[in-house]
């Protein structure tokens, strides 16, 4: 039957991509979307780092030299909405986009049509936040959490645009979870079962179930703002009766599970390299499928240890303090079983390994700063310190990010039909890896001698380890545009790709021509249990 | 032949004495290396509290490091010896029950561990109660407001504390000094050995109240009431920040205790009350034009130069300029009206609550005369006295 239905619109299934500009406005498939998404994302990763790289020139030397404090509130402000909003959570939707339909066996995403408007929304959400900067008054200046009351009474005239930007960049993501959960749900090619999907897979189809479950919720928080400035009421203003602390449990009430959502992709991802340059089946696919729940589950009970400070009764401290530790639980698991995959395998090292390995290592470092500060008594010692700030960085950006760049290099002969220069490749990887550890490392000691975050000038005692963390901040930027260059040049010039580009690499994606087509399987493919699980 | 020996025995002795002089450098230069790692880690502290949080988190801290030896060190063994150019063959194995088991009742039961001393240190830090006695910490943008609750003088005494590291350092014009962004114009004062309870509060924004010495700190909530305590063996000066983004001057309103011995810190309390009692019922009297401008021009920098700026140009449109103003220029009781009562969704704050009637008639007559400003009227303590009692 299918047959019949193919001959008669074979015009239609043959076509390719429309010419042009066109082609990128109008486009409804899922390649030319996430290329569309990644690029963006990297845009934006570019700027926030821009952002950074004034913060850390300012931070270079004690006083002020650069810039003026209302100007760097507005740098770290804006850094984490850009980094967080703009450039790893498009990139994983990016990252989705390309390989979802690939690696169940589709031909494209669920629903197209909103495929394109979910990203096209993005552009316009983070033109009008970015524009802010230039407004009298400047741009968001309260930091990425925007609390309440400085972020409503305090806030500059710019914040009813950044409110607007937020609604937007919740319905991007909304639509872009929708469409990722009706793809895995329905598209699947028959006999992949569930318990055979891989683990990208798995891990955003629970990162989407968070989204439209917390998305919501910062929707309702911004719009509580938005009454607060424009109609008088006083939802967060302790004047009118209101209470800025719920403004806190509203926000960590997405901001928690937010965090996940930015790391449950990472660790899928991780889970293909590792086995891929192990020449080893994943271990513990059942228990990493399981662990990936629990945390998801965890996060939505633990975000007031963002809050221990804000006073609260001692049984929600212990609450809050208890549930939070437990979280080492199921992460522990998959950090044991990554370490288990790669246990009698048959290891090389090319680019992707390298960040796989790298994220492995630096994620659970940052897993055992975010275990001191579960501890409520020495969290009152590290809260708002630069403790905290070498904590989430150890997490987002060796963790995150480096997966994001793994992925890229791992897809890279899939999406173009060529191969990245591995010498340039491992370059860029060694330049990160000091990079990231020479700016963030150094911060756990400023942290915990007593430097506060957020501030734009620092007693002298921290001079020292501010000013190499600096360095490392420009080693890092600069390593990132040379990333630029090697991705610019492999596709220029980058030698041709075989199907399956490396070795020990198992999945449905892997059985497609290198450069995949267009319509990725416009047949469903045969699931064979030794492709799909390795 | 003697006398070469000799020499040489000489010799041997000399570079002896060098070499055990290296080494005994080498070993204090070590030890000063580990000193200086002190300031790496976090700051033991004064009190009990701070002692108890010290080793909880040192605790952790080797906890961490031990697992982490561990789980790394099984990595990288697997990193060097697994690999494909040693020949070795990749082996098959996938899943383990009894593995998959241990690596979650192992650390569930680490966790356990850890969790006993915590829960026992933060029952500790919340026996409050039995004080001697209360000060209330108010945090205001950018600056922290002590009171001294005392019923006996109706919580007469009652200062704020501003950073006072000049200007000039900040921008670079001048050396940086010792305590450089930690220096206030006026210290809390505490006494040692006492119970101390603070109750933290905030005016307009969040702030945190913080000295790492002590092993506290609280968030400074509007509308709400934070309760925090210590008792500090040792005498001295002890310095924090604030701790929770409060807008432009966030790193700009340290906090600075200085804990002094029982008696000493009674006697200046009492002199301190007794003078701000003189002080409060000079209000009465009329100040000449220069007294009011010398004195305005000190309150003008201290409360109104961060947002209006030294020169009364302002940062438009959030914090107006006052050169020039149609409320400069105005009627006079309209511009006290406004400083005494801030407006109203907005960041000008009430400054009724944070300055005395002499405080605030000079600011307002500096203001009405400075910046080229020329509204040729005198404002006077017993004006905003009046004003304040609607008369």
């Amino acid at each position: 039957m299918s047959e019949v239905i193919h001959a008669d619109h074979h015009d239609d299934h043959a076509h390719g991509p429309a010419k042009g500009l066109k082609r990128w406005l109008f486009t409804t498939n899922h390649k030319d979307i996430g290329t569309l998404y990644l690029w963006f994302s990297f845009a934006m990763f570019l700027v926030g780092g821009v952002l950074a790289l004034v913060i850390r020139a300012e931070l270079f030397q004690p006083g002020l030299q650069f810039v003026q404090p209302e100007f760097f509130n507005q740098m770290t402000t804006n850094h984490g909405l850009i980094m967080v909003f703009g450039a790893i959570m498009p990139a994983f939707v990016g990252l989705a986009n390309w390989l979802i339909p690939m690696q169940v066996g589709a031909p494209d995403m669920a629903l197209p049509r909103m495929n394109n408007l979910s990203f096209w929304i993005l552009p316009f959400a983070f033109g009008m936040m970015i524009s802010t900067l230039f407004m009298e008054g400047g741009g968001p200046n309260f930091g990425w959490t925007f609390y309440a009351p400085l972020s409503t009474t305090y806030a500059p005239p710019s914040v009813t645009y950044f409110i607007f930007a937020v609604h937007l960049m919740g319905a991007s993501s909304i639509m872009g979870s929708i469409n990722i959960i009706a793809t895995i749900l329905n598209m699947r090619a028959p006999g992949m079962t569930l318990m055979k999907m891989p683990m990208f897979v798995w891990t955003w189809l629970i990162t989407a179930y968070l989204l439209i479950a917390v998305m919501p919720v910062l929707a309702g928080a911004v719009t509580m703002m938005l009454f607060d400035i424009h109609f008088d009421t006083s939802f967060f203003n302790a004047a009118g009766g209101g209470d800025p602390v719920m403004f806190q449990h509203i926000f960590w009430f997405f901001g928690h599970p937010e965090v996940y959502i930015m790391i449950l992709p990472a660790f899928g991802i991780v889970s293909h390299i590792i086995p891929a340059f192990a020449r080893k089946r994943l271990f513990g696919y059942t228990s990493m499928v399981y662990a990936v729940a629990s945390i998801a589950f965890l996060s939505f009970i633990v975000w007031a240890h963002h809050m221990f400070t804000v006073g609260m009764p001692l049984a929600g401290q212990l609450f809050f303090m208890y549930s939070t530790m437990l979280i080492a639980v199921p992460t522990g698991v998959k950090v044991f079983n990554w370490i288990a995959t790669m246990w009698r395998g048959s290891m090389t090292f090319e680019t992707p390994m390298l960040f796989a390995i790298a994220f492995v290592v630096l994620f659970t470092m940052g897993g055992f700063s975010g275990l001191m500060l579960a501890i409520t008594p020495v969290d009152y010692q590290y809260h708002d310190t630069y403790f905290v700030v070498a904590h989430f960085h150890y997490v987002l950006v060796p963790g995150a990010l480096f997966s994001i760049i793994a992925a890229v290099y791992f897809w890279f002969p899939k999406w173009t039909g060529k191969m990245y220069d591995e010498t340039l490749g491992k370059i860029h990887f060694w330049l990160s890896f000091v990079g990231v550890n020479v700016t963030f490392f150094p911060q756990h000691f400023s942290g915990l001698a007593g430097m506060p975050r957020r501030i734009p000038d620092y007693p002298l005692q921290f001079a020292d380890f501010n000013m190499i963390s600096s360095v490392g901040a420009f080693i890092f930027g600069l390593s990132q545009v040379f990333f630029l260059y090697v991705i610019i040049k492999s596709i220029r010039s980058g030698q041709p790709a075989a199907d399956r580009s490396w070795e020990g690499a198992k999945g449905l994606e892997w059985t497609l021509p290198s450069p995949a087509p267009y319509h990725s399987f416009t047949h469903p493919p045969v699931v064979k249990d030794e492709e799909v699980l390795g | 032949m003697k006398n070469q020996l000799c020499r040489m025995k000489n010799q041997l002795c000399r570079i002896k004495r060098q070499l055990w002089r290296t080494m005994v450098g080498m070993t204090s230069l070590l030890l000063t290396g580990v000193a200086a790692a002190d300031e790496l880690n976090l700051r033991v502290g004064v009190t009990d509290i701070s002692r108890q949080v010290y080793d909880l988190h040192m605790t952790i801290f080797l906890i961490c490091v031990a697992i982490g030896v561990l789980v790394f060190g099984v990595l990288f063994w697997s990193v060097f010896n697994h690999r494909k150019s040693k020949g070795v063959e990749a082996a098959t194995f996938h899943e383990s029950t009894k593995l998959e088991l241990a690596w979650t009742i192992v650390p569930t039961l680490i966790l356990i561990v850890m969790a006993v001393p915590a829960t026992q240190v933060l029952v500790a830090m919340y026996d409050t109660g039995g004080e001697d006695m209360s000060i209330e910490v108010r945090g205001y943008q950018w600056k922290w407001q002590y009171k001294y609750l005392d019923d006996d003088y109706n919580n007469t005494l009652s200062f704020f504390s501003v950073m006072s590291t000049p200007r000039d350092e900040i921008y670079n014009q001048s050396v940086k000094g010792d305590n450089y962004l930690l220096q206030v114009d006026e210290h809390l004062r505490i006494p040692t050995n006492r119970k101390v309870r603070f109750l933290i509060t905030a005016e307009d924004v969040i702030h945190a109240w913080w000295v790492p010495d002590f092993g506290i700190k609280r968030d400074a909530v509007p509308g709400m009431l934070n309760e925090l305590w210590t008792v500090v063996e040792e005498p001295g000066i002890y310095r924090g920040q604030c701790t929770e983004l409060c807008g432009k001057d966030h790193g700009f309103m340290p906090i600075v205790v200085e804990v002094l011995p029982e008696a000493e810190f009674d006697a200046w309390y009492a002199s301190k009350v007794s003078s701000e009692l003189v002080r409060q019922g000079s209000f009465g009297e009329t100040l000449s034009h220069e007294e009011l401008m010398a004195q305005g021009e000190t309150v003008y920098s201290t409360y109104c130069a961060s947002c209006h700026l030294a020169n009364g140009e302002g940062v438009a449109p959030v914090f107006p300029a006052i050169a020039g103003s149609a409320v400069a220029m105005g009627p006079r009781d309209d511009h006290l009206n406004l400083v005494i009562n801030g407006v109203a969704g907005t960041a000008m704050q009430a400054f009724g609550r944070q300055l005395d009637p002499a405080q605030l008639a000079s600011v307002v007559h500096y203001q009405r005369h400075a910046f080229g400003n020329d509204a040729g009227d005198m404002s006077q303590p017993q004006d905003v006295i009046n004003l304040s009692n609607g008369q």
